[in-house]
């Protein structure tokens, strides 16, 4: 199918919306849009950040998993426990990829799965007691950790219990930081509430501990990479470019990260935010609290990350100037071969994405420096901000969704007939049945990493690897496919 | 009352940022911007506006403030 104009797009959410109730229309009919680059046009628009209808498929998280899944569960060297039922944790346990470096289970903690268990006597008589038990025994079996976080579950909150007061005594009774975070489930309308539950209690509790500390020798050039999760070692391929340049990369926020490197973050002269979702909170406080400038990068694609590494390196001074530069060149010939190699074999496919954080818009560029066009996107747990930044990365007349619901989304990949969707392992299967060739954008389909020029590369040859495998030609029957083509030459005759 | 964050952007205008309605614009004009004070009403990109009784000296960006919608 051509490229749809304003009209065909607008006409298709109308189509889409026209089986809902009439309340459930309207509702829904907010978070819908074409695009438009006129931003006074599209800020109109767009409702966001709001709770899903009941009824309709959402395939948002909860606060605990914005908290326990995003933010703090990367930071390796805590143990991190999920505090309530054993599920919660249980069945998202490892399942993000966030790679890290360590012993599991002596110095570092990241795929283990703590728990308080909760049973229906602790539900009666509170938790407070298991979870004062459980921190015992984490300190006496883990003596390497260097601290622990406490991530309550929801009937943790409805039941009341007084996790701080629990969190003081043992950081006092054990000299480690033992921070209580209040990220039940039931908060806010989707993970993004848990992200900033999750930063507030990073601030509170984690964020000024070295502030009349001076003994960390800093450089000039000290920089923090933060809302990176390196998910299949997305931080790492970014690190690497960032130090060729001439930074010093003084903290991961949160893949592979530890807590002394978040201590030391107040310490760096720029924050480079690349999840703005999931960290901008952290970084508003640093700027003003320590007056560290933050600023938004994107590693997707040779395009942006050459934008990016320039726009770093004009914070600094033209030593690091010149490295950025370097380092483009150095990359040239090798980001020039893959599109070489992989662009005429995607050039023109269509593309729908259905992701979270900052992927919706972020990942658009290497999209097209492969020759992929994007015709519709869409968030999870998008706020305001973010549909604004997304607005001027689209083109015009693109379908733009939040919040989709399983229904829509199935209705608009029906009529727009995608070369590829993008989304999450719930919606993988559904799309992969209707003969759609389905990429996982939430941990790179068990590859990765996509961030930085290796990354671009790997990203380039997952794409082709799904796009062009050959099981999409056998979709249907072989006696169905020669109905078709029959078909097809009596009607042109 | 609601606190605004306000910071200086990358091209040097003024940033509104209300994290509870997730609203972050730009400032369009500034009722009282001198070398004395600062404040009274504000106007934001999106047409909406805010007041605050003007602070004297003027603040240094970034800051947190609590704003009034006018
Ligand atoms: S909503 Fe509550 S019960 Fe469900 S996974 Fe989240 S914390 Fe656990």
């Amino acid at each position: 199918m051509a490229t749809m104009t304003n009209e065909e797009t607008e006409a298709l959410i109308q189509e889409v919306l026209e089986v809902y109730p009439e309340k459930a229309k309207e509702d829904r009919a907010k978070h819908l849009m074409v695009n438009d680059q006129d931003p006074d046009k599209s800020k109109k628009c767009m409702t966001s950040n709001r709770k899903s209808l009941p009824g309709v498929m959402t395939v948002r998280g909860c606060a605990y998993a914005g908290s326990k899944g995003v933010v703090w569960g990367p930071v390796k060297d805590m143990v991190h426990i999920s505090h309530g039922p054993v599920g919660c944790g249980q069945y998202s346990r490892a399942g993000r990829r966030n790679y890290y470096i360590g012993m599991t289970g002596v110095d570092t903690f990241g795929t283990i799965n703590f728990t308080s268990d909760f049973q229906e006597k602790d539900i009666v008589f509170g938790g407070d007691k298991k979870l004062d038990k459980l921190l015992d025994e984490v300190h006496g079996l883990f003596p390497l950790m260097k601290g622990s976080s406490i991530q309550s579950e929801c009937p943790v909150g409805l039941i009341g219990d007084d996790i701080s007061a629990v969190a003081k005594k043992k950081a006092k009774e054990y000299g480690k930081v033992v921070v209580p975070v209040r990220c039940e489930g039931f908060r806010g309308v989707s993970q993004s509430l848990g992200h900033h539950i999750a930063n507030d209690a990073i601030r509170d509790w984690v964020l000024g501990a070295r502030d009349d500390d001076d003994s960390f020798e800093s450089t000039p050039y000290d920089v923090a990479i933060t809302g990176d999760y390196n998910i299949g070692g997305d931080a790492w391929s970014s690190r690497t470019l960032l130090e060729e340049m001439g930074l010093r990369v003084v903290a991961q926020w949160s893949g592979d990260g530890t807590l002394s490197e978040m201590e030391l973050t107040p310490k760096v002269k720029l924050n480079l935010l690349h999840c703005y979702r999931s960290m901008n909170y952290i970084s508003r406080h640093m700027e003003e609290k320590y007056g560290i400038p933050w600023l938004e990068y994107n590693f997707f694609g040779p395009t942006k990350i050459a934008e990016s590494l320039r726009k770093i390196a004009s914070f600094f001074d033209d030593k690091i100037k010149e490295g950025a530069e370097r380092v483009i060149a150095k990359y040239q010939a090798e980001y020039e071969a893959v599109i070489a190699k992989y662009r005429p074999r995607l050039e023109g496919k269509r593309v729908m994405l259905y992701v979270g954080g900052l992927r919706p818009r972020h990942v658009i560029g290497a999209y097209e420096d492969l020759g992929m066009e994007v015709v519709g996107t869409g968030y999870e747990f998008g706020h305001n901000d973010d549909y604004e930044r997304t607005t001027q990365d689209m083109g015009k007349a693109t379908l733009i969704y939040d919040d989709v619901t399983g229904y829509e989304f199935e209705e608009f990949v029906k009529k727009i007939k995608p070369d590829l969707i993008g989304s999450g392992i719930k919606e993988k299967y559904i799309f992969q049945k209707m003969g759609i060739p389905f990429r996982q954008m939430h941990s790179w389909d068990y590859s990765g990493p996509y961030h930085g020029y290796d990354g671009f590369a790997i990203f380039a040859r997952d794409m082709d690897m799904t796009l062009n495998n050959p099981c999409w030609n056998k979709i249907i029957a072989p006696w169905k496919q020669e109905a078709e083509e029959d078909e097809a030459i009596a009607a042109s005759a | 009352m609601p606190s605004v964050m306000l910071r200086r952007s990358e091209s040097g205008a003024l940033l509104f940022y209300v994290a509870k309605k997730d609203l972050e614009a730009t400032v369009d004009t500034v009722e009282k911007d001198s070398d004395e004070e600062w404040g009274g009403e504000v106007v934001l990109a999106d047409g909406s506006s805010w007041y605050i009784d003007p602070i004297s000296p003027p603040p240094s960006f970034p800051t947190t403030l609590r704003f009034k919608r006018a």
